[in-house]
């Protein structure tokens, strides 16, 4: 276990190297000179070339590209992601001012993710092919089609406006984020929903399921402490990238319920060129997304001996 | 395969079709140009002369509806076949050539397969300017990695296979080995997630375009068509309802499609094998 916790913690950093690398590019590519934008935004009318030069040498943009990814990576690495182009405020302090926010609204996605999901999935494997199973499917594939904005709006309508039953914007409690995170976890579910389903179905056609069914088991018993913990290995895998989904999906769903999370601080930056907070955004949902797979991978492999010895099951 | 299995597969096909033809078809079906401003008759709620009414420029919606898939089928089939390509290429030499190749190939795989696919996506999109180029840049960096990863375990395994050693001895060229016997041997897995990649890029172009950052307005788009009517929901909610229903009727079609196929083509990756 420990050769394997040693070998997944190496494989991460080319892995962190290469998301700063892109999280650096996506400030190169942008149409434009950022000097003369900053220039712009400073209330500078009139823009001289030698003014443009001094800007240039203050924003470190006379060097070549590969100094500058190190300048930017150095900070980066000390938690600076260097300053709003529009206000001036530090980018790392404002996500971490937004980030209990976002945290909160995937937290509560997540546990109706896995306690449904899991629900929805174990039900529909016991009763295969019965009528429940039947009805499950049909509603998970109805949930898998919703596009999550769009079930949004319907949720506000119908709670928010017609029922006046929940909080539609901004936070008020616990109640705000009932719609949020219903609304973000509805197509989740129903993948993992099916995930479980499928990956119970394959326990069901393993040898040890018959000779417990032969020792005269309960079938509850077999389904809920046999099946599925065995069961529950991919769907774990899953529910790690299906976070990752969720950190990046929160910025559609930020936006609709106005809540104010990391995702709509990059939205309002896109909209106003504001690059350090999108490369800064980048970046630290990058890392995030790495350190949870990282340990996903490393809990597969303390639950599932196979996958310390045979890399990725 | 049991012919009741296949009845939802059939019906996707069928809807899929429907959505398509009415798509090819708008410029003959629709009813007015779905540019035409007319701020006579604003907001107009389904009527006999707009059968689903008009949206606040006084615009025929049912022309707009037409039109509305268009865009976001286009770029969302044109996506996915450039990521499928760059995959399966990728894939292929990874798995074919082995050694140092398959290494470099893999760590590049695994950046990739690293990155939080919506949030970059929403990044490029926002950082590059909403156009169609950006657009499918920020789709095919996120979702090649998914077809190099089946198509290198597809080719793993075709490697070991009889006729492919006994193609080498008859001195066939790596070249035509691949082109003629390994290519056409891995369609199953990757049309299947061909199918189930197509209807996230739809997802993901939608919610992009519904933030402004993809297909702009006035483009007839069902998402930027909920995104424009979000303020006007009080008094005409047909103007959201009716491009939504469509979206999910495009995605529910395409979902019962990939299912068909998966159960057609491979039986033992899970049901939600494919997405990320």
């Amino acid at each position: 276990m420990i050769r394997y916790t040693g070998k997944r913690f190496i494989s991460v950093i080319p892995v962190i190297i290469g998301i700063s690398i892109i999280a650096f590019m996506l400030g190169l590519i942008t149409p434009g000179d950022p000097a003369a934008m900053a220039l712009g935004r400073d209330g500078v009318s009139q823009v001289t070339p030698q003014l443009l030069e001094n800007k240039r040498q203050e924003l470190g943009l006379d060097q070549p590209g590969l100094i500058q990814y190190l300048n930017w990576a150095k900070k980066a690495i000390k938690g600076d992601l260097g300053k709003s182009y529009v206000d001036h405020t530090s980018v790392s302090g404002e996500i971490l001012r937004r980030l209990p926010v976002t945290l909160t609204l995937s937290g509560y996605t997540m546990l109706l993710v896995c306690v449904f999901g899991l629900l929805f999935g174990v039900y529909s494997a016991a009763y295969l092919n019965r009528i429940p199973d039947v009805i499950m499917k049909f509603i998970m594939n109805l949930l898998m089609a919703f596009p999550a904005f769009w079930l949004g709006i319907i949720l506000i309508i119908v709670f928010g406006e017609n029922l006046k039953l929940l909080p539609t914007n901004g936070i008020d409690g616990i109640s705000s984020f009932i719609l949020p995170s219903v609304t973000l976890a509805s197509a989740n579910i129903a993948m993992t929903g099916r995930l479980m389903r499928s990956s119970m179905l394959e326990e069901f056609g393993k040898q040890y399921m018959l000779a417990a069914d032969a020792k005269g088991i309960r079938r509850t018993q077999i389904l809920l402490f046999h099946a599925l913990p065995n069961a529950m290995l991919p769907v774990i895998t899953y529910l790690g990238s299906c976070l990752g989904g969720i950190l990046g999906g929160s910025a559609v769903i930020e936006t609709i319920f106005s809540l104010p999370g990391i995702g709509s601080y990059v939205l309002e930056a896109i909209h106003a060129r504001d690059y350090p907070i999108i490369q800064g955004y980048v970046l630290f949902m990058g890392v995030v997304y790495v350190i949870i797979s990282l340990g996903i991978d490393l809990l597969c492999a303390l639950l599932n001996p196979k996958m310390r010895l045979g890399g990725k099951a | 395969m049991k012919k009741k299995q296949m009845i939802p597969g059939i019906l996707g096909v069928i809807l899929l079709f429907v959505i398509i033809v009415c798509s090819i078809f708008a410029p003959i079906l629709a009813p007015s140009n779905p540019y035409a401003v007319d701020m006579t008759q604003t907001l107009m709620p389904p009527s006999r002369q707009h059968l689903m009414g008009t949206d606040i420029l006084g615009r025929d919606m049912l022309s707009r509806i037409l039109y509305g898939g268009r865009s976001s089928m286009l770029i969302a089939l044109a996506a996915t076949a450039a990521s499928m390509l760059i995959g399966m290429m990728i894939g292929t030499l990874s798995a074919y050539y082995g050694g140092l190749v398959d290494e470099v190939l893999m760590v590049i795989l695994n950046i990739f397969q690293g990155l939080p696919g919506t949030s970059l996506m929403i990044a490029i999109a926002g950082i590059m300017g909403s156009s169609m180029k950006s657009l499918m840049i920020a789709l095919v960096i996120t979702s090649w990695t998914g077809f190099a990863r089946i198509v290198r375990t597809e080719v793993l395994k075709l490697k070991t296979e009889n006729f492919i050693e006994g193609l080498k001895c008859l001195g066939a060229s790596n070249g035509t080995i691949i082109r003629k016997h390994v290519i056409p041997n891995m369609k199953g897995n990757t049309i299947v997630l061909f199918a189930t990649r197509m209807g996230r890029c739809i997802l993901s172009i939608a919610a992009l375009s519904f933030l402004g950052l993809g297909v702009q307005p006035p483009t007839p788009d069902w998402s930027v068509m909920i995104s424009d009517a979000r303020m006007n929901f009080r008094s005409s909610p047909h103007l959201i309802i009716i491009p939504g229903l469509c979206m999910f009727l495009l995605l529910l079609s395409i979902n019962l499609i990939g299912d068909m196929l998966r159960d057609i083509f491979d039986k033992k990756t899970g049901e939600a094998g494919g997405y990320q």
